[in-house]
């Protein structure tokens, strides 16, 4: 079982100075699942994942990923994962085209292979025809299309997403579906946190809930989201 | 330039010259500033032709440190306000290589007004700066301090005082290339024997060198959140 095992997090602490932020996470997540990480305004979610993906360095616990230790083996680790944040993570001044030619160029994709990718993926959000349009000029919805590109473009093997359905329209979060559906089909580990509890993608594997930076529920999806998050944390 | 390193390190210059090019917003501030700055110099120090000589070339380099500060602020500050530091630090790309990237991008940056300053310099008080031995001069120590400004820019745009923090952590910092490149470029404007002015001159080289090795070294920290 440990050859499916994807992300494994044992007892894992972290601190902002004297504030405990997450406390003793344990978690272990199997290749190609689907996971949704619920949790009110600062339960933890937004640093979990920024540990996760080692933005973040934890006051104490094991993360590893893909068999690779957080962090002292982070530059194995950051190969395999794509991060969709709660800012866009792009460059206002290069357009569209440019700012995921670059990202290519450091996840060290060739060139021949970097244009197509790029182009499928540009046409996949909806925006080839904004291609060579600046970033600075987008709308939210438009940079966060653009950001969900660069967070696929080097095909991570694992996908953390924070609050993803942010700035999208109806339109917007259809396509989101079909994007992150299309990645769990092929194979690929997603872990996606929300705090809009109407929505949420057609299928999901497990649903962790946060609340004061401990896991009050690890388990299936039976039901609408609201009245899961409500009954784990009640009983936290 | 085809290992990853070198590939990740050329995107990097290139991404930032592109994207100052587009809204010329740090170069315009920085030589605006060092131009003022000059001016400024001159009209308060209305000198006779020899001490012109003495302070020139406190004037050119105090300018462009002051100038540089700007620069190396809003260089990290777009990275970091933007959350594209973040992005930077989520590609399996090395510290070192974001470090150079960076780097040579507020080298060009800086090297570009100093180019400016020094047309205009010799022009103002009429000293000759356009010689090869000064722009020697002027391209070691920006380099130089260059480095250690990005450094220290990455780990200011990290606090909520970074306007402040900067200059605080970089002047001092910056006393060895400012004594070593003053006393260079004053011997060269002076006309002084190479045998006097040249050891300061790879005095700055030495310490260039030795800012540049602890930057790489150190700047993996600096990221650490």
């Amino acid at each position: 079982m440990s050859g499916r095992r994807l992300i494994e997090v044992q007892r894992l602490s972290k601190n902002f100075g004297w504030l405990p932020v997450l406390r003793g996470l344990d978690l272990l997540v199997q290749r190609g699942e689907f996971v949704l990480l619920l949790g009110a305004n600062g339960s933890g979610k937004s640093t979990l994942l920024r540990l996760l993906c080692g933005l973040s360095r934890a006051t104490s616990g094991v993360i590893r990923i893909g068999g690779w230790s957080l962090p002292e083996e982070a530059q194995a680790v950051r190969a395999q994962i794509g991060l969709l944040a709660h800012r866009p993570l792009l460059y206002e001044n290069l357009t569209a085209r440019e700012n995921l030619d670059f990202f290519a160029a450091l996840y060290d994709i060739a060139a021949a292979e970097r244009a197509r990718r790029r182009d499928n993926l540009l046409q996949q959000v909806g925006l080839a025809d904004r291609a060579d349009g600046l970033v600075r000029g987008f709308s939210r919805g438009m940079q966060q299309r653009l950001s969900l590109a660069r967070a696929l473009l080097h095909q991570p093997d694992l996908l953390l997403l924070d609050e993803p359905y942010t700035g999208l329209d109806n339109a917007g979060c259809a396509m989101l579906d079909e994007l992150l559906t299309a990645a769990s089909n092929s194979g690929c580990t997603i872990i996606m946190s929300t705090h809009q509890l109407e929505r949420k993608p057609a299928h999901i594997d497990r649903a962790l809930v946060l609340a004061d930076g401990s896991m009050v529920y690890d388990g299936q999806v039976n039901g609408d989201l609201a009245a899961l998050f409500r009954q784990a944390t009640a009983s936290a | 330039m085809k290992s990853p390193f070198a590939a990740a390190v050329r995107a990097i210059v290139s991404k930032d010259l592109r994207a100052e090019w587009r809204s010329r917003e740090l170069v315009s501030a920085m030589a605006l500033f060092a131009l003022l700055s000059v001016l400024v110099f001159s009209f308060a120090l209305e000198l006779d032709k020899n001490a012109r000589e003495e302070a020139i070339s406190g004037v050119l380099w105090v300018s462009l440190i002051f100038a540089s500060l700007l620069g190396f602020n809003r260089s990290l500050s777009l990275e970091h306000d933007q959350g594209s530091l973040d992005a930077l630090l989520l590609t399996p790309v090395s510290r070192s290589a974001i470090f150079l990237g960076k780097l040579l991008g507020n080298f060009m940056f800086t090297l570009l007004v100093a180019l400016v300053l020094l047309p205009l310099m010799t022009a103002l008080y009429g000293v000759q700066l356009l010689d090869s031995w000064a722009l020697l001069t002027t391209i070691v120590g920006v380099f130089g301090f260059s480095a250690i400004g990005t450094l220290l820019a990455t780990l200011a745009v990290q606090t909520r005082s970074r306007e402040a923090l900067l200059p605080i952590a970089l002047l001092p910092v910056c006393l060895p290339f400012l004594l070593t490149a003053v006393r260079a470029t004053k011997g060269i404007v002076s006309g002084a024997p190479q045998s006097e002015w040249q050891v300061w001159l790879q005095l700055l080289a030495a310490i260039t060198i030795i800012y540049l090795v602890l930057c790489l070294l150190l700047y993996r920290f600096v990221l650490e959140e």
